[in-house]
């Protein structure tokens, strides 16, 4: 199982008490939030967060495990500092998306769902993100980037390397 | 705009009208260009700032305008308003000034100035900022008179751009819970109620069409101690987003035709199930939720009224199938999202095995008209069997991108064509694909019909939530196809059979044929999985997915035979079957193409004709864009 990540060993389990506080009330239904509200916290789900939520809340964790791999949004990887999420949605498409995506895998090196060498950037592609008016789109962090063409992708990726 | 602890909380229809009444003359200016200033207020800016605009600066653009107000000392006159959507994406970041109702587009910050000057001081448009039309180059000065807004019929978004949607009171300052208000005083007679949702005619608006009064009576007669009602704003069809800006835009509409529903059906809780890809609805929906329960709108004893409803909203964790009724259910208890089979329907055992209703954003967003105003009068809209008006999000290759409310009925040339502007780059239209993965393409043929669910599903497409894909000559169909094929493989929860794995085989000879491999019996291999798909599959999304490569076989049977038999694909799109080539007469060598490649794949000396390295060409096409001049690279 790819659960166990080289990090576990340094994680900080006291930052999911708020987060049990918070859910406590919610009788049913919270795990998914819960799996939400520690991904951002911890930036990624590590093995030893699943098997403490596993724990508190009485959910097996092969159950937890199930849920993650299900859903798109969570990770069981560290990312990269800036996350770059590429549309692939249809009008994006038409408007050549996939060329967008070939640009960045060759000038990053890596295939979506990895993370550069140097930990800078990790490329992923998401179905949607709703500004098919500025087809092709990319989010680099919370940052949209809109009306794309290949050549520029140098140019945006060099003004978040540090 | 008040904090929440300052909104007053209502306890009757009378303090809503009496409230309504103390807030119009602070949004006089806006209706009426005569109207008094209030608190001095002079002017207000109105600022979209929802994900479209966002993205292309607006946020810069409210910043400039604040501190350029400062500057001059005017930001006790005039009023910077942030809105949601106006629908012309395409021309974003736009804003509106009044009183003197001026539309401006594609603003930069360093254009504020200029606006503060002519237009805040002496009342004058700045003529270069103005929209211009298209055909007689004409400056256009107020919004309704453009050609992308003329011919729509914007009764759902008639909030959306034109009211702040973070301030409870704009919203209630046009008419807003005034159809709950109306709803509370029937209460005991919900059954006129529901007959008022009857009569509109209705129709689920997120893609099965199914009559909206009927499935909510269904669940209205189900017998349970609790019921829930569901908003699916999981909008997840690629290249569909009104749902989000509806939410974004007016998200109190939303909240209060959910109450409405809650009332009628006779259900205590609601949940709003958004996409996490949404960040910017989900904070206007948490907003609105909190503001509605400070005024007694949400919660306990409704309008000083017995009847108590609460909303939650509950973020998607990014799952295209959780757009399916009992999947999303599944998601909702925390689960792996799903579909189970049915019967049991959720209208009579869903959520926690309670009887449960679900619609989408579009679909509990018109209920506020349909009661305030009547069934029959949203029954005027529309065609016999389709009544009302429909959203529609225009994409791809089309001008005028953005959101287009129009009457069912409307054709698809009229959409695309008078409010869409035509096709971009003088390029030649080739089809509009319709109904997100589920749907279908309908070429130039199929577009004189009128757009209802019933003609659509006739033509071989189906409604959808309302994405309209533009595609042009340069876009290959067995490509589209292949791009929706493997969309629906990814995102195939693979529970059944027939999608996980048949959707995985046609994905394979889909592959195959835009990369020059097909072969004879290709297409008919596709046709008979397809079929049995279509009939054994679990869910919808399973039973829908052979969709797009049925219409594309269906109108655009030549291109798969291009693309096997001859190894050719005419729109030059299958990387594999095309190569980049410099023609040396023509190349001048000046060296543009070398620097614009983004994989250095280009050489050559100075004045000198270039060569390109088919070994790490990506086939990109900047060389081309860039050498327009020359004309000296092409593909073939």
């Amino acid at each position: 199982m790819s659960v166990i990540s080289p990090q576990s060993s340094s994680i900080d389990l006291i930052k999911l008490e708020p987060i049990f506080e918070t859910y406590k009330k919610v009788v049913r239904g919270s795990l998914i939030p819960v799996l939400q509200a520690a991904q951002e916290t911890y930036g990624y789900l590590p093995s030893t967060v699943l098997e403490a939520i596993a724990k508190r809340m009485s959910v097996p964790i092969s159950q937890i495990y199930g849920v993650v791999t299900f859903y798109a949004q969570f990770r069981l990887l560290p990312r990269g500092k800036h996350v770059i999420r590429t549309c692939q949605g249809t009008a994006c498409h038409v408007r050549n998306s996939s060329l967008i995506l070939e640009t960045l895998k060759s000038n990053l090196g890596v295939t979506p769902g990895g993370t550069t060498a140097d930990q800078q950037f990790t490329l992923e592609t998401v179905a949607c993100l709703g500004a098919c008016s500025l087809a092709p789109v990319m989010m680099v962090d919370n940052e949209a980037h809109g009306r794309l063409r290949p050549e520029r992708i140098p140019e945006i990726l060099a003004k978040y390397r540090s | 705009m008040k904090n929440l602890e300052d909104l007053p909380r209502l306890t009757g229809p009378e303090e809503l009208e009496a409230l309504k009444t103390r807030i119009l003359p602070r949004i006089a200016i806006r209706k009426d260009p005569n109207a008094k200033p209030y608190n001095d207020i002079t002017h207000h800016v109105m600022i979209c700032c929802d994900t479209g605009c966002a993205s292309s600066g607006s946020r810069d653009l409210v910043a400039a305008f604040k501190e350029e107000l400062a500057v001059r000392n005017m930001d006790k006159s005039v009023e910077i308003v942030v809105i949601g959507c106006h629908g012309f994406c395409e021309m974003g970041p736009l804003l509106v000034v009044y009183p003197d109702d001026i539309y401006y587009i594609r603003l930069r910050p360093h254009d504020v100035g200029e606006i503060i000057d002519e237009t805040i001081i002496n009342h004058r448009p700045v003529p270069k900022l103005l929209y211009h039309d298209r055909e007689s180059m004409r400056p256009i000065v107020r919004y309704n008179e453009i050609e992308f807004y003329a011919k729509q019929n914007r009764i759902l978004l008639a909030n959306c751009g034109h009211i702040n949607p973070e301030d409870v009171e704009e919203y209630i300052a046009y008419d807003g819970y005034k159809a709950l208000a109306k709803a509370l005083a029937k209460r005991d007679d919900a059954e006129s109620l529901l007959d008022e949702v009857k009569k509109s005619g209705l129709r689920g608006r997120g893609g099965g069409g199914f009559p909206t009064g009927r499935k909510w009576e269904l669940c209205r007669q189900a017998q349970g101690d609790k019921k829930y009602i569901i908003c699916n704003a999981d909008e997840g069809d690629p290249g569909a987003f009104m749902d989000r800006s509806l939410m974004e835009g007016d998200p109190h509409r939303l909240l209060e035709g959910m109450i409405i529903g809650g009332l009628i059906i006779g259900a205590q809780e609601g949940y709003i199930y958004v996409r996490a890809e949404y960040p910017i609805a989900v904070r206007r929906l948490q907003n609105a939720i909190a503001q509605a329960e400070a005024m007694g709108f949400l919660g306990q004893n409704i309008l000083g009224t017995d009847f108590s409803f609460n909303i939650w909203l509950k973020e998607g964790a990014g799952a295209f199938v959780c757009g399916e009724e009992t999947a999303l259910i599944q998601s909702i208890e925390g689960k792996r999202g799903m579909p189970t089979s049915r019967p049991p329907f959720p209208a009579v055992s869903g959520l926690w095995g309670k009887p449960t209703n679900n619609n989408n954003v579009e679909t509990w967003a018109n209920i506020p008209g349909i009661i305030l105003n009547g069934g029959d009068w949203f029954a005027s809209y529309g065609t016999e069997k389709s009544k009302g008006t429909k959203v529609f999000a225009l994409t791809g290759k089309i001008r005028n991108t953005g959101l287009a409310e129009v009457s069912m009925g409307m054709t698809m040339r009229e959409i695309i064509y008078d409010i869409g502007g035509g096709i971009q780059n003088n390029k030649q239209f080739k089809a509009v694909q319709i109904g997100g993965p589920s749907g279908g393409c309908l070429p130039e043929s199929m577009i004189d019909r009128p757009v209802d669910y019933d003609s659509l599903i006739e033509a071989g497409a189906m409604m959808g939530s309302g994405g309209l894909v533009v595609v042009d000559e340069d876009t290959c169909m067995v490509a589209l196809a292949e791009f929706f094929l493997s969309f629906t493989r990814d995102e195939s929860c693979g529970k059944c059979t027939p999608c996980r794995e048949g959707t995985t085989r046609m994905l394979n000879i889909l592959n195959n044929i835009t990369k020059g491999k097909g072969k004879a019996g290709d297409i008919e291999l596709l046709e008979e999985l397809a079929r049995n798909i279509k009939l054994s599959a679990l869910c919808g999304l399973g039973q829908t997915s052979p969709n797009p490569i049925l219409s594309t076989l269906t109108y655009f049977r030549e291109e798969y035979k291009a693309h096997i038999y001859e190894k050719r694909c005419p729109a030059h799109h299958c990387v594999d079957l095309i190569t980049y080539w410099i023609d040396v007469d023509r190349c001048i060598g000046c060296g543009v193409c070398r620097k614009k490649c983004p994989v250095q794949a280009i050489d050559g000396s100075p004045k000198k004709a270039h060569t390109i390295d088919i070994s790490k060409c990506i086939k990109c096409g900047a060389c081309i864009g860039a050498c327009r001049k020359n004309r000296a690279i092409f593909k073939k």
